[in-house]
């Protein structure tokens, strides 16, 4: 194989993340506790140059480099800038939970730019090579910042979950992959894909390694029946990982999706999709019933993130464009909605004391009546009501499956929405009926306040003039 | 037979006997040493295959010290044979479907028309100057270049987390400062003092 | 070798090519097993000059067959395998210790062409090789159920590891500088004069492999883990007779191992000293000869001798910050140099 000077200029946003975390890196030791804001400012502001580089190089259009490893192309940019977002809200929320819980070193803000490399490089993996370097940089910082508070042994369990599933999960993929490329001959995904179109026989081989993929892509998703690490982690980690965890990984594991399963293995649309729609429905049925039972808030929100991968998955099950999108719009919209979630436990919380009970939210009305009018938008959200952002993503993917003629699909979907109103509203309920056990006021910081405000309004605002992110989402996706 | 194929099965049954006593040996340890005779034998098939680069660096890294720190680990360790034996027969049915799924599995892929002598002969045979090592290295500077660098990070990613989860400042350990010792002079250690000499009672 | 080739001509060919294999290892390894031997000698008889004392003399003229004496009596001592511990890998150990540091000479040439295995990964090979010597100490310190030995063993096995590293990214500099890793190249590479040898560009590299292999093969003033005022003999405090006798063997075959790989990585081998000076090149001087590298691998000997003699023990935290917290930064940095000089070609050694 020639070798090609490889284009640098569409991973310059990977370089500069790579070069500024090494900084941090290097800096934070030298740093006294109480300059400790030098690194989340730095962090911080990584993820705005990055921002801007990704938003410059838009332009470019599709680009891949790097002998065939790198992609970018819109749906890489669009989803490159919305983790960079959600990191950058995950920053400002955490911040004072962390300070509070004594938590607030440099390695936590390290580790997650390294996440946010790995997801980049995920995000724009074209071989399966980076593919699945880019999630194994992602997990296992992801991992370390589960089990950061170490003296805590709930986290430390959760970790330890998290590891040892997570790795299973890398092997089932990792098996997959070694049976696609031993049948295509190569690692590179459009190589995949011609190779799989030109020959329709290869049977079962490619069957198994399919499956596989799609079990280890079910495991970062937290599909059901592969979710059991999600509400264990989400429950034992410290909640400003949580909000981590779950809110910009799940793009990336959306992006490998659509890079394993569209980009690489297209041809096989026929085979994944019914697998996918199974995963579906299950998801659907155990996130909505159990989260029924649930009286902690971030066992709730875990499963009702289950149950929102469940919906998630139903756009790609359409296996078009319309569906890829819907499916997009549906992931953005996850992201907005778990951010402002968990971001609200976070403000809620204090030195001492996580608001992570759902009975910790009884009157929030008399206490703070802005905060429960956020609850309310992001809760309605969630359930989809109209005319929040939650309905349009609902309805854009229950659109997607109708359009292929999965009536069924639709229905059920429709059912378990309906049930998951329920303990959305549960919460609504009890924050605006149920009488407070403590009067005091609740005063949280201003930027944590404005930001949790912005995240709330966002869901109102996009819910009401749905078309522009709905755009962007159908531009993201070619054909 | 010819010698390679000799040396083929030869090896290919060391390999088999290790990995069987891995998982069947009682004592951790030996399992262990198993493990190394494992990858010994493996490192000599990918002699066969003349891939020494990555045949001594088998040994060198997993054998010279990855496993030295196993056997470290697992010796240290107290662990009650007799007790992890526990549950052998309540979990015997489950693992043998998973043996025998997992099994099926690979005859399944392996023995399909891709994975055949046919469709992967013999490469040629290079000549004595070739040197695996060097093609290897320019292989991974130049196509891999992106690969290999973020495999990198991955493992600096590693250190990083691994230095998190563990490192722990004991307030009350001391430690040695070997440049104050260094900078030490005799004015911060000694004190001359005159004193007249005390009377005699 | 055409005499003797010529002599198990009535064989059939594989025969042939296996028994010249085995000739050349004999022809190898009893020389080595001779210098172990008068090494152990030498060690006593020098350290004894250096602390103002006599060493052996009682043993044959001067003491010379003292070495010998020392072999009968271990060969004739009981066995004595502890109770409780692992007999299998108890007698395992010895082997395990000895193996690799034999195994290795198969790639050390001793001059143009003389080489058991002419490799092309030659220097890859002997750093996997000395890398797995540490096996026989890790097992003889767990085989034997004793606290002191299995102390010893774990000093050893950390101590082994971290040195690696350094030792590796030495020979990796070597690599650099030599563009090969086939130790035959290597000496070639360093032909011209003594200027030219690779004492002087890798000067860190030499100081830092020299040192690590000081350390690799547990000798003082790095032997923690025997720490005889400690931990009595460490790893090896169980053992008697021969399985005792081969660890102690196994010890002075790394220390001929280590000195001839540094005489070849960094001193240039079979290469003359007077090479390249007008008036002393031309003749018997200046031509390469294996006892040119005999000459170098003494000189190194002596220097594992004087240490001993010279240094106190370190203590185990001060091992681990030398290893961890000095060499390893200076290979690193030393590395980037030589591929700084290598890339800009820096005569006289690059160009």
């Amino acid at each position: 194989m020639s070798f090609v000077m490889p284009n640098f200029l569409p991973a310059v946003p990977e370089m500069f993340v790579l070069g500024m975390a090494s900084v941090i890196l290097l800096l934070d030791p030298f740093l006294s506790e109480r300059a400790r804001n030098v690194t989340y400012l730095l962090a911080q502001a990584t993820l705005v140059v990055a921002l801007l580089l990704t938003l410059a190089l838009t332009g470019e259009g599709t680009v891949v480099t790097f002998s065939g490893t790198f992609v970018t192309d819109p749906l890489a940019n669009l989803l490159k800038v919305s983790v960079y977002i959600a990191t950058f809200a995950v920053f400002l929320y955490g911040k004072a939970y962390l300070q509070a819980r004594n938590i607030y070193k440099g390695e936590f803000f390290v580790l997650a730019l390294f996440a946010v490399l790995g997801m980049m490089v995920l995000i724009s993996a074209h071989s399966l090579l980076t593919l699945y370097l880019g999630l194994e940089l992602m997990s296992l910082a992801l991992y370390a910042m589960v089990g950061f508070q170490r003296d805590n042994g709930v986290a430390s369990e959760a970790a330890m979950k998290y590891f040892v599933l997570g790795a299973m999960a890398s092997a089932m993929l990792l098996y997959g992959m070694s049976m696609v490329y031993g049948v295509t001959g190569s690692l590179d995904l459009s190589e995949i894909r011609t190779a799989i179109s030109a020959s329709s026989e290869y049977g079962v081989v490619l069957s198994f390694g399919l499956l596989f993929l799609l079990i280890g892509v079910a495991f970062k998703l937290g599909a059901v029946p592969f979710h059991m690490w999600i509400p264990d982690v989400y429950h034992g980690a410290p909640t400003a990982v949580v909000v981590f965890v779950s809110s910009a990984p799940k793009l990336a594991a959306f992006a490998m999706l659509m890079r394993l399963l569209v980009d690489g293995l297209g041809g096989l649309a026929e085979e994944w999709s019914s697998v996918l729609a199974l995963l579906a429905v299950l998801s659907m049925a155990l996130g909505n019933v159990v989260a029924i039972a649930q009286t902690n808030l971030k066992r709730l929100l875990a499963y009702s993130g289950i149950s929102h991968i469940g919906f998630l998955l139903m756009g790609v099950v359409a296996a078009n464009g319309s569906g890829y999108s819907s499916a997009l719009f549906y992931s953005l919209t996850y992201l907005l909605m778990t951010l402002g979630g968990f971001g609200l436990i976070l403000i809620m919380s204090r030195s001492g004391f996580e608001a992570d009970q759902i009975n910790d939210y009884r009157g929030l009305h008399s206490r703070n009546p802005w905060l429960a009018l956020m609850v309310l938008m992001l809760f309605f959200s969630m359930a989809g009501v109209p005319p929040f952002l939650g309905f349009w993503a609902k309805l854009a993917v229950i659109q997607a499956v109708v359009q292929v003629d999965m009536v069924w699909l639709a229905i059920v979907a429709v059912v378990f929405s309906v049930i998951g109103a329920f303990y959305y509203l549960r919460v609504v309920k009890v924050a605006y009926f149920d009488a407070p056990e403590v009067d005091t006021p609740i005063a949280p910081p201003a930027d944590q306040h404005w930001l949790l405000s912005a995240n709330g309004l966002a869901v109102l605002a996009l819910g009401l003039f749905p078309s522009w992110l709905m755009a962007l989402c159908a531009a993201a996706i070619p054909g | 037979m010819s010698f390679q194929a000799l040396l083929f099965y030869a090896l290919s049954a060391l390999l088999l006997t290790g990995a069987g006593l891995v998982v069947s040996v009682r004592n951790p340890v030996h399992a262990a040493l198993s493990l190394v005779l494992c990858f010994f034998a493996s490192a000599g098939l990918w002699l066969l295959l003349e891939a020494e680069f990555l045949a001594i660096t088998l040994v060198l890294v997993y054998v010279g010290a990855v496993m030295v720190l196993f056997l470290f680990v697992v010796m240290m360790l107290d662990i009650n044979v007799t007790r992890m034996r526990e549950g052998f027969i309540r979990f015997l049915p489950l693992g043998t479907v998973v043996a025998v799924l997992s099994a099926a599995f690979m005859i399944l892929v392996v023995s399909g028309p891709y994975f055949g002598l046919e469709a992967m002969p013999a490469p040629p045979a290079k000549a004595a100057d070739y040197s695996n090592t060097a093609e290897l290295g320019r292989q991974l500077y130049t196509t891999y270049v992106y690969p290999f660098e973020i495999a990198a990070v991955v493992l600096l990613v590693a250190i990083v987390a691994a230095i998190t989860l563990t490192l722990r400042r004991r307030p009350n350990t001391r430690f040695q400062e070997p440049s104050l010792q260094v900078q030490v002079r005799r004015a911060d250690r000694v004190r001359l003092v005159s004193m007249s000499a005390e009377e005699r009672k | 070798m055409e005499m003797i080739q010529a002599a198990l001509g009535w064989l059939p060919m594989w025969l042939q090519v296996l028994m010249m294999i085995v000739l050349k290892i004999v022809v190898i390894l009893i020389p080595l097993m001779l210098s172990v031997a008068y090494l152990t000698y030498a060690e006593r008889k020098v350290i004894g000059y250096i602390q103002v004392r006599i060493g052996p003399n009682r043993v044959g003229p001067i003491g010379l067959l003292q070495p010998i004496a020392d072999a009968v009596k271990l060969i004739f001592k009981e066995i004595i395998v502890p109770a409780g511990s692992d007999k299998l890998l108890f007698l395992l150990a010895p082997i395990l210790a000895m193996a690799p540091a034999l195994a290795a000479w198969a790639v050390v040439p001793f001059q143009p062409g003389m080489v058991l295995a002419d490799v092309n990964a030659g220097l890859l090979y002997i750093l996997a090789l000395t890398s797995m010597g540490v096996y026989g100490i890790i097992i003889a310190g767990w085989a034997s159920n004793s606290k002191y030995a299995f102390i010893g063993a774990i000093r050893s096995a950390a101590q082994v590891v971290s040195y690696e590293i350094a030792m590796g990214f030495a020979l990796v500099g070597v690599l650099v500088a030599a563009g090969s890793l086939n130790l035959g190249q290597i000496v070639l590479a360093q032909s011209g004069s003594i200027l030219h040898w690779f004492w002087l560009p890798l000067l860190p590299l030499m100081v830092v492999y020299f040192i690590s292999g000081v350390a690799e093969t547990n000798r003082a003033p790095f032997d923690l883990a025997e720490g005889e005022s400690e931990i009595v003999a460490g790893f090896h405090v169980e053992y008697s007779g021969t399985p005792f006798a081969v660890f102690f063997l196994a010890e002075y075959a790394n220390m001929i191992l280590i000195a001839t790989l540094s005489a070849v990585l960094f001193l240039g081998g079979w290469l003359s000293p007077f090479q390249g000076i007008p008036g002393l090149a031309e003749g018997a001087l200046g031509a390469p000869s294996m006892l040119w590298l005999f000459i170098k691998v003494a000189f190194f000997l002596f220097l594992f001798l004087w240490f001993r003699a010279t240094f106190p023990r370190y203590r185990y935290d001060q091992v681990m910050r030398l290893g961890w917290k000095v060499f390893i930064p200076i290979t690193i940095v030393w590395l980037l140099v030589v591929a700084g000089m290598v890339v800009g070609e820096l005569p006289p050694w690059f160009a």
